[in-house]
């Protein structure tokens, strides 16, 4: 069960309890953040849970040219990379993107575009090994562009629409890509919504992702009621839904 | 947003903070902020002792920091669950020396009401086995405290409700057992006088707990099953394991009535008992966390819970007035615990004393106040006091009178400017 395993964005809620589920496994880990403090935290934290070996790195996902580097830093430390998990992102203030291009650009960049970046050089590397599996904590937003959140939406939307087609390519290759889709999570991230019976822990959002990548789904859904409600989100007419303030 | 505890009541609206870092922390209390209000955990603490405007939630701080295997000792953040804690370290051998009556509070929490388990005439309270905790002030420093370094503010914060500064990390020990499960032997007592009797009797184990009939009148007045315990000596450990079952909705507040109390009071009494039986330690320490949410039971608008203790002398006594007058006043509940104490400690505000502790869930509903406001007289007048854990609605005179170091605790809280800062719902109504 022991596989070595890349978290970047391990400081997200999310990623922080999948290492811990990964560690609890014995698995050996190399976490990427921003802070440095937070991250030798969570290093002893998993070590006593039951981590091999745990690494880091500080990185900021937007520096597009740290990425290669952090890789193959990455790389030599683990020995052979199992499973990359993309955890990093931030949640826009959708009114002031509206009337700030270079806001939206900057959100967009974090949650799209660094994405991408990061994913095209893991692909590449794992055609190479001819294994692997890269998993990318989207949204249900990316399913349909909606009035109170589109920017965001569409950043994930891009994301999940890159790992379909890039999906089929790896097939070959025998490698992994796997989209998941949490729904609403009580994380610091959405520190400002009030909670509801549809909120979720990153604790059981962390449990869908460990056991996706166990089962090696394409899409998951967390939890995976998400999928049926995105389901008839998606189904509504767009006469109808364009009218939804929601 | 709506904070509530355990209880569900009181609500309040307010601003829930729950920061990822010790930076994140500090920023909170820089001189500049206007921050007023309280440290929480897990929130199953009854009643406003974890509410006010501002809440600090410590629960994304919960890293295990270091563990000694030689020692037991371990070092975590205050946000750390006992329910983590067990689950890493119960299948290795270890345990909690105390445990509460759920898994599911932190260890910040557990300290703050110096909480007790079914072992605290052998074991003591939470707080006797911490080695040490750090502490951030109402400046933002954190200082270290232990019975050798800044002891009166040790003796403080244990059981000192978060009003002393927000507890940041901890060590404490675990304990080896010999096994995680329990060997209960079960006991039935006719009345009160029997259970207090098979108590005594029944000193040397480990644990013991009882579940009194808090309706039954006349002779079978205080009818009770004495649950005993001992670690199985079988070396086989594992965690407690989760629950599946839960209480999704409020139940509708008619289900909990007086007669529906008496009818499953009188068939739980009467159930046929299995003299000894090994028990999960799950099922054994903590029954009630194997129903997610089960406090929904009690309906939208919550219970009361109501925990006293009154020292050995005159105990009986004191239990016997309590239990006639809810037994008269038709006000009960299906949860009443009895448990004996062993001697209290010099945490100034700790709620255990030599003696007994009745505990008891009250639908919450019109005449409860008055009648709660009885039954504070009656503890009173026998030398006792009640649990601020669970406290919703105490005076602040009854407090006073119960935690006679409560002066020596104020002046601590001003010393630290503690009082400028951590302030709950609860320390206003008590006049701290």
């Amino acid at each position: 069960m022991s596989k070595n395993i890349l978290i970047i964005g391990a400081g997200s809620a999310i990623a922080a309890a999948t290492a811990r589920l990964y560690a609890e496994q014995h698995c050996r880990l190399y976490l990427t953040a921003r802070n440095e403090e937070h991250l030798a935290l969570q290093k002893e934290d998993l070590l006593l849970r039951g981590a091999v070996e745990v690494n880091y790195s500080l990185l900021d996902a937007n520096s597009f040219d740290e990425h290669d580097a952090i890789l193959e830093r990455a790389a030599e430390t683990l020995g052979r990379i199992d499973i990359v998990l993309i955890c990093h992102g931030s949640l826009p203030d959708q009114s002031k993107c509206e009337a700030d291009f270079q806001l939206a650009l900057q959100e967009i960049n974090t949650n799209a575009v660094s994405v991408i970046s990061l994913v095209t050089r893991i692909a590449n590397r794992f055609v190479a090994q001819r294994s692997g599996c890269i998993a990318v904590v989207t949204s249900v937003a990316g399913d349909r562009g909606r009035q109170s959140n589109y920017v965001y939406g569409s950043a994930k939307g891009m994301v999940s629409i890159f790992l379909q087609g890039l999906r089929g390519r790896l097939l070959r290759s025998n490698v992994q890509v796997v989209d998941i889709r949490p729904g609403f999570v009580d994380t610091p991230m959405t520190a400002a919504f009030a909670k509801g019976p549809l909120w979720s822990s990153p604790k059981q959002i962390a449990q869908s992702i460990v056991r996706g990548i166990l089962h090696k789904r394409h899409t998951v859904y967390a939890p995976g009621y998400w999928r049926i409600i995105m389901f008839v989100v998606r189904s509504i007419p767009e006469i109808i839904f364009k009218r939804l303030k929601f | 947003m709506k904070l509530q505890s355990w209880g569900r009541f009181p609500t309040v609206d307010g601003t829930l903070h729950t920061p990822g870092s010790m930076q994140e922390m500090r920023s909170l209390l820089q001189p500049q902020s206007t921050f007023n209000g309280i440290a929480r955990g897990l929130g199953r603490s009854y009643g406003d002792s974890a509410l006010a405007d501002q809440v600090i939630r410590s629960t994304r701080l919960d890293h295990f920091q270091g563990f000694n295997p030689e020692t037991g000792m371990l070092r975590c953040s205050a946000g750390t669950s006992l329910a983590d804690i067990l689950r890493h370290f119960a299948p290795q051998g270890w345990f909690l020396p105390v445990l509460p009556g759920t898994r599911f509070v932190t260890v910040g929490g557990a300290i703050a009401s110096d909480v007790h388990g079914k072992n605290h005439h052998l074991d003591g309270t939470f707080g006797t086995h911490i080695d040490s905790l750090r502490l951030m002030l109402a400046n933002g420093d954190i200082v270290e405290c232990s019975r050798i370094s800044n002891p009166r503010l040790f003796h403080a914060t244990c059981g000192g409700m978060g009003l002393t500064g927000i507890i940041v990390d901890a060590t404490l020990h675990l304990v080896r057992v010999p096994g995680s499960a329990v060997m209960q032997k079960t006991l039935r007592a006719e009345s009160l006088e029997d259970v207090m009797a098979l108590f005594e009797a029944n000193a040397e184990s480990t644990y013991s707990v009882a579940w009194i009939d808090c309706l039954a009148r006349g002779s079978a007045m205080g009818r009770s099953l004495l649950y005993l315990g001992d670690h199985a000596h079988d070396n086989r450990f594992s965690a407690p394991r989760q629950g599946r079952l839960t209480v999704p909705v409020s139940a509708p507040s008619l289900l909990l009535n007086r007669h529906t109390m008496h009818l499953f009071n009188s068939l739980y009494f009467k159930r046929p008992i299995k003299a000894s039986e090994r028990i999960e330690p799950g099922s054994y320490f903590f029954p009630l966390d194997g129903i997610s949410n089960w406090n929904r039971l009690y309906g939208k608008k919550g219970f009361l819970q109501y925990q006293f203790v009154v020292p050995t002398q005159g105990a009986q006594q004191a239990i016997a007035k309590v239990l006639q007058r809810t037994s008269t006043a038709g006000k009960g509940s299906f949860l009443s615990v009895l448990k004996k104490f062993g001697a209290g400690n010099n945490n100034l505000l700790s709620f255990p004393m030599h003696g007994y502790t009745l505990a008891m869930d009250f639908k919450w509903e019109r005449n409860l106040f008055p009648l709660l406001d009885e039954l504070d007289a009656i503890v009173l007048d026998h030398g006792g006091r009640l649990y601020l854990a669970k406290d919703a609605r105490m005076s602040e005179q009854s407090f006073k009178r119960g935690y006679p170091r409560w002066e020596e605790f104020a002046s601590i809280r001003a010393e630290y400017q503690a009082d400028t800062r951590f302030n709950s719902l609860q320390s206003r109504r008590l006049g701290l």
